[in-house]
């Protein structure tokens, strides 16, 4: 708390307020699509095919128009949100938490450990991140789970790297010194003591990593690898928006905007967060 | 000198057999490779037959080994769908990705380093203001988001320009834009910060009390000192580059590896999608081995103490 605090009193949260309100639409859109949108996104209609935005057809008014099946478009893209945080922040979850244990581990058991999680991490970075998620959806086969599997598991590195480093610049201070001179053992330790003194940095790397999250499973799903149908996800959305960019222009350009919307607020505010906590960065 | 040269050496080589490890780990995630090999429909006898023919029924270290001895052999082994070399399918491809992102790179690096240049020394001025939204708006684009939208605008549109294939030199100006946009983005931010970080420094203001002129303190200081950072950022860029390509080709149906990379997932060529994989790595590996190199020649202290930092 005391964390949020300072960042909402930081110079320059101004500036930043408006994207920090947009995120929050997103996530309130994403948590109540079910009840907010106005027709079933998987209902299809042969009658109402690629129908331009604004047409009204009986009962039901197509806002943002249909889709090549004759789907309400609004609606796919308020479950669509959905989707991309769902992904995202689970899939941050997962590469957070393996990647803070391992470098906190790193850091503090040092010796072959330590050794072995850095040539690791060494390893995961030197493969491109897009292609690793490509090859191992490709033979998990796509999905939801196994988007946030794959995303979690090949993510963690960068949480590492920063994990440890903090953890050594904190292995030698004396509250370490002192808890273990208490009696407390290695979980406790690192648990319960360290883990509160690094997390500011390892927030500011999972807010950064959960705007390419998004990125991530949008272009996953823009290439057939992610989010399935019927369940809608901007980037399958906008794969089909491709083949009709002479059409129906709706199709890719509305969950286009979308995207483009969530992860600049993303990044705005990871940015913020991170001038915020690592003063070396502010220049940036 | 040789010393770090040979550390970094040894580090590059250690993280291609890494590689080579993780990609041998994904391509057995499923329990069973052959499953991923044989076309769909396949009876029991002909997935046993495949199995046994590329040795997937051997004990896993054994499998391991003659996985790294081929590879050490630059073989990529043999397309069980198009019954071709791995290594002819891709070759064909090869060209066309380099093309697209060596364009990309020029764009990026062009419009980046003048942009992160210019953002720095007019620090809080109207360039500054008018800039950063054009590097904030790189950065949150995916790259097949920007790339229809200049579809609409200039093939649809305007009809300037052609939506998709690789027939004449016109049609890379849009995917190389779509690819580079995210690279000029991260080119500008470096290239800001390192030239904030020089300007701020001692030796900037001893030049310009001698009474040498700005531009020249920025062209010809400044950014040399600050040219490490931007340096690794452009090995990192062109792997980013390549990675990036398999998006950007999809959308432009361009035929380079990223496409292929594609078609051969949704023609289950498993062996195609592997070595590209495969190479890509190895690509970012190289270029990171060449970045440590060329900090060397650009800050002769890193020569005389090994490694940056």
């Amino acid at each position: 708390m005391r964390f949020l605090r300072s960042a909402l009193a930081a110079p320059g949260a101004a500036a930043v307020a408006p994207f920090a309100v947009l995120l929050l639409l997103f996530a309130l859109v994403a948590l109540l699509a079910p009840w907010i949108a106005p027709l079933d996104p998987a209902r299809q209609s042969l009658l109402a095919r690629l129908r331009p935005p604004g047409t009204t057809m009986g009962a039901a008014t197509f806002w943002l128009g249909t889709d090549e099946l004759g789907r309400d478009l609004l609606s796919r893209i308020l479950h669509g949100a959905r989707a991309s945080l769902a992904v995202a922040l689970l899939s941050v979850a997962v590469s957070g938490t393996l990647g803070t244990l391992l470098g906190v581990v790193a850091g503090y058991r040092r010796g072959w450990v330590e050794v072995a999680i850095m040539r690791a991490v060494d390893v995961m970075l030197s493969i491109p991140a897009i292609l690793l998620a490509i090859i191992t959806v490709a033979v998990l086969g796509p999905g939801f789970l196994n988007l946030v599997l794959v995303l979690g598991f090949t993510r963690w590195p960068r949480y590492t790297r920063v994990a440890y480093a903090q953890t050594l610049g904190q292995a030698g201070l004396p509250y370490v010194t002192a808890a273990r001179l208490a009696g407390a053992r290695a979980p406790r330790l690192l648990l319960r003591h360290v883990l509160p003194n690094i997390a500011a940095p390892l927030v500011v790397v999972a807010t950064l990593e959960f705007g390419l999250m998004i990125l991530f499973e949008a272009g996953l799903s823009f290439l057939g690898l992610g989010i399935q149908p019927p369940m809608a996800s901007w980037g399958s959305i906008m794969s089909t928006g491709r083949n009709y960019v002479g059409t129906a222009w709706w199709i890719a350009t509305f969950p286009g905007i979308c995207l483009f919307l969530l992860v600049l607020s993303v990044n705005i505010c990871g940015d913020h967060l991170r001038d915020r906590f690592d003063p070396r960065a502010a220049l940036r | 000198m040789t010393r770090y040269l040979l550390g970094r050496a040894a580090q590059s080589v250690l993280a291609v057999f890494g590689v080579m490890a993780i990609v041998f780990v994904v391509m057995r995630l499923s329990g069973d490779p052959t499953l991923l090999l044989v076309p769909e429909g396949a009876t029991r006898e002909q997935v046993d037959a495949l199995r046994a023919q590329l040795g997937f029924d051997r004990p896993i270290p054994v499998q391991f080994a003659d996985y790294l001895w081929t590879l050490c052999r630059l073989d990529l082994g043999e397309s069980v769908v198009q019954r071709l070399p791995v290594w002819r399918i891709v070759a064909e491809r090869i060209p066309y990705t380099g093309w697209l992102a060596s364009t990309a790179l020029a764009i990026s690096v062009g419009i980046g380093i003048p942009v992160g240049v210019a953002t720095a020394v007019w620090r809080g001025t109207l360039v500054e203001r008018a800039l950063m939204p054009l590097v904030l708006v790189g950065q949150s684009m995916p790259t097949f988001w920007s790339g229809i939208l200049l579809i609409m605008l200039f093939g649809v549109g305007l009809g300037w320009l052609p939506t998709s294939g690789a027939d004449e030199w016109r049609s890379v100006v849009m995917p190389a834009i779509a690819l580079g946009g995210l690279s000029m983005a991260t080119f500008a931010r470096i290239t800001r910060t390192s030239v904030m970080e020089e300007l701020g420094k001692d030796y900037v203001r001893a030049i310009r009390a001698k009474g040498v002129a700005r531009p020249v303190v920025v062209l010809r200081h400044v950014l040399r000192n600050g040219a490490i950072p931007i340096v690794t950022i452009a090995a990192l860029e062109i792997a980013n580059l390549l990675a990036g390509a398999v998006i950007v080709e999809t959308v432009f149906a361009w035929p380079g590896m990223g496409q292929l990379a594609v078609q051969s997932i949704q023609a289950r060529d498993f062996m195609v999608v592997q070595a590209i994989v495969l190479l890509v790595s190895i690509a970012y590996v190289l270029l990171n081995f060449v970045a440590d190199i060329l900090y060397g020649a650009i800050d002769p202290r890193i020569r005389l103490r090994g490694g940056p930092r």
